[in-house]
């Protein structure tokens, strides 16, 4: 089995994935949630109601209350069942949200039950993305610089802690991209959730790729003769058994949580099984020849006869 | 098997045991077996976190105009505390997070709207330079306290003109107040709020009444006047009283808000997450199952993959699993979900930890090794590559804890909690369990009678 031959093809493959999902992001941004942008969710169930209010009756309420402090109106009203509602609102406080809840008692005679109500700040949601970013690229910083240190007795160790994060942006840029697809056409949003999920990805893609690194690292030593290319090529031959089965196991899992799991996680789960893929993918595809490429220093030759690699010069990004 | 893997083995049994007494006991005890004498003792019950058994969730930030020191921080969350313990909330938690925050947990509380109120009700006591003019009861005013780096210091605002409402200084705030008591006013019966000051402020307002008599003295609650009495005399022992037409309620009501009611700093409300205990219980119920379906499912696969090895990996899954719930109990740790995402991703690694070893062990058995050489072979040549990702796993684990922890972002904590905890357990698991189990089991057979046990 030849991987390494056909790298521009697995090269080609990513970008296929990654810039419609790039393009959705430019057209339509990533959705993000209250927990990003501020504002209010409540979520309420309606117990004997005389009728069910329509969707455009509980944003009248809402409009009903609209004040300065509290500039609620034209909420996003969405069904949960057939009794209940998740509303979106720009932020409100606590008075208001029982004002608003205490008219709808009133109006419908019925018992009102609060689900969820959560209500956040504009400039907090600003802050946590920023910050979130902040961190990922701390983790990215911390994690080259111990690769290079754990890979320091082979050649080049510095390009291994490279090949890694770069394979890891590779699937913060896949589980981005197919948010905001998804994000576009089922109405998800990016919440805190899904923070959660792209730092999973992120954990498991560096721990997949180090994987078929140490075997590199290992081969390295022991065939000194081999051309690096058939080095890399044979180390990932060899941990291809492990990679599959660990991918499966976790892929078990995870489809047990989106089949048996709750609704409340079902969004956090596909995106976790996205992401697990491309981490997987990213490891043995995209992260390991990029050492080869860097190692024969191929993109002196992207742009140089304008052969139809120099489209994919962008590949590993 | 050799000496060393006989006690390796005990050590494991002995761990199995304390593990399943601690998940499934709520009470964890051990005594000195000679005196009776307790030495350890802990709660064990599963702690969940506020979006699965529902509760609110708040954070608090102190205001940016206003400077905060980390002891102001510390002080308040105190305060805080022990008003909502005041108000018959149990199990509150409260965390100061970075630098002008504060986490509060309330879980399983049915009534939100009173919680928060009461909390952001600052409580701030604040006595007031009025000069020469008395402010009515009720007025609400601007003061100059905390809007600026330093403390307040003593001072005189001569003139006032009451329909400007110009910044007010202030003089004293209730962090200088030692003690509190309600007394009432032997010649009129009027129920009045006896106050002493800390030493050290004592003589400066000693000072102060002795060079502003006969001008106001306003007493302040959260900016609202309460009452605005003239400097009589000299104050010079640091006790005073404060009258402002109480009742007997309101009297009380008011010494229990000033005696750890009074926050050094005010706090609003930036993010609240109320969850209603019903939506938390359906979505436990449906994680378990699902977690347990997906657990099966694996350990289904690695023994008709693996075969024999397989089926002493799902032993030491189990292991895995039961110690890393005995250490959530043990230390504890709050399982939120995120927490539990977390705990899934390490029982993906931990299974990976096996099929790393497995995979190099099959390697050496097609090699022609003998078994009991195969088994420490392929753990030592699978070692590397399990320590590197697992380190690297536990730098991104330390990197989102501090992020969760300094922005009051919970849910980001309890993941890399459970993660990184989950990350240590099955290197363990890795390291001891899966290796002293296969020398257990497999040591005395012989490969070429059965090859097909090892799937080869």
């Amino acid at each position: 089995m030849n991987i390494i031959k056909n790298r521009y093809l697995y090269f080609g493959i990513s970008l296929l994935v990654i810039i419609p999902g790039l393009i959705a992001l430019a057209m339509w941004g990533l959705p993000t949630g209250i927990d990003f942008t501020g504002g209010s969710l409540l979520e309420v169930k309606l117990v004997n109601p005389n009728n069910m209010p329509t969707l455009k009756e509980i944003s009248d309420i809402y409009g009903q209350f609209a004040t300065a402090e509290n500039p609620i109106a034209d909420p996003l009203v969405q069904p949960i069942g057939i009794d209940g509602f998740s509303i979106r609102s720009k932020q409100m406080d606590e008075t208001t949200k029982i004002a608003i809840v205490e008219a709808v008692k009133k109006q419908y005679a019925a018992d009102v039950v609060v689900l969820n109500f959560t209500s956040i700040s504009p400039s907090i949601g600003q802050e946590v993305a920023v910050r979130a970013a902040g961190a990922v690229a701390l983790a990215a910083l911390g994690i080259l610089l111990y690769i290079t240190y754990a890979f320091r007795g082979i050649q080049h160790s510095f390009r291994y802690g490279t090949a890694a994060i770069i394979a890891m942006l590779h699937d913060v840029l896949v589980v981005l991209g197919v948010e905001a697809i998804l994000g576009h056409f089922l109405g998800w949003q990016a919440d805190s959730l899904f923070l959660t999920a792209l730092l999973t990805v992120i954990g498991f893609s560096v721990h997949d790729t180090i994987v078929v690194f140490d075997r590199i690292r290992e081969n390295s030593g022991i065939y000194r003769k081999l051309n690096y290319e058939t080095l890399v090529n044979h180390s990932i031959v060899q941990s291809l058994d492990r990679s599959i089965n660990t991918q499966l196991t976790v892929m078990i899992t995870l489809f047990s949580l989106v089949l048996f799991g709750g609704d409340s996680i079902r969004h956090f789960v596909i995106i976790l099984l996205v992401g697990v893929f491309s981490g997987t993918y990213s490891s043995i595809f995209n992260a390991a020849p990029i050492l080869v490429v860097w190692e024969n220093k191929e993109w002196r030759n992207w742009f140089g006869r304008g052969n139809s690699k120099s489209t994919e010069a962008s590949a590993p990004l | 098997m050799n000496r060393r893997q006989y006690w390796m083995l005990a050590l494991i049994i002995v761990l199995i045991v304390l593990a399943a007494f601690v998940v499934f006991n709520k009470q964890f005890t051990i005594n000195n077996p000679f005196t009776g004498v307790v030495v350890f003792a802990r709660n064990t019950e599963t702690r969940l976190g506020l979006d699965l058994r529902g509760g609110l969730q708040t954070l608090l930030e102190v205001p940016e105009e206003y400077a905060v020191s980390a002891n102001d921080l510390a002080t308040t969350r105190d305060i805080l505390e022990q008003r909502s313990n005041a108000l018959g909330v149990s199990e509150v938690q409260m965390q100061t997070a970075g630098q002008r925050r504060i986490v509060a947990e309330f879980p399983g509380i049915s009534n939100p709207e009173e919680v928060i109120a009461s909390l952001q009700q600052t409580g701030l006591l604040e006595f007031v330079d009025m000069g020469g003019t008395r402010l009515e009861p009720g007025t609400i005013i601007e003061t100059d306290f905390g809007k600026q780096t330093q403390a307040p210091t003593l001072g005189i605002n001569d003139q006032l003109d009451p329909a400007a409402l110009p910044v007010l200084h202030t003089v004293l705030t209730g962090v200088a107040l030692d003690s509190i008591s309600v007394g009432q006013n032997s010649t009129t019966g009027e129920y009045v709020i006896n106050f002493v000051l800390k030493s050290d402020t004592a003589k400066l307002f000693s000072d102060y009444t002795r060079d502003n008599t006969k001008k106001i003295l306003g007493i302040v609650l959260d900016k609202r006047v309460i009452s605005a009495p003239q400097i009589q005399n000299q104050i010079p022992d640091g006790k005073g009283l404060i009258s402002g037409n109480f009742t007997r309620d309101s009297a009380n009501t008011f010494a229990v808000q000033l005696r750890y009611g009074s926050l050094p700093v005010p706090v609003v409300v930036v993010e609240s997450r109320a969850i209603g205990p019903t939506l938390g219980a359906e979505s436990v119920r449906k994680s378990l199952i699902a977690g347990f379906i997906g657990l099966t499912a694996v350990m289904v696969f690695m023994a008709l993959y693996y075969r024999v090895p397989g089926l002493v990996a799902d032993v030491a899954l189990v292991c895995y699993t039961l110690f890393s719930l005995a250490l959530f109990n043990l230390i504890p740790v709050v399982l939120t979900l995120p927490g539990i995402a977390g705990f899934i991703l390490s029982i993906g690694m931990a299974v990976d930890a096996n099929i790393l070893i497995f995979e190099r062990m099959k390697e050496e058995l097609r090699a022609g090794r003998t078994l009991s050489h195969a088994i420490d072979l392929g753990w030592s040549r699978a070692w590397p590559s399990i320590r590197d990702s697992n380190i690297s796993t536990l730098i991104t684990c330390a990197i989102l804890f501090w992020f969760g922890n300094a922005f009051g972002a919970s849910m980001v904590k309890g993941f890399a909690v459970t993660l990184s905890l989950g990350v240590l357990v099955s290197l363990f698991t890795a390291i001891v369990v899966s290796r002293t189990f296969l020398h257990v089991v497999l040591d005395n057979l012989k490969l070429s009678e059965h090859p097909r046990w090892f799937g080869i």
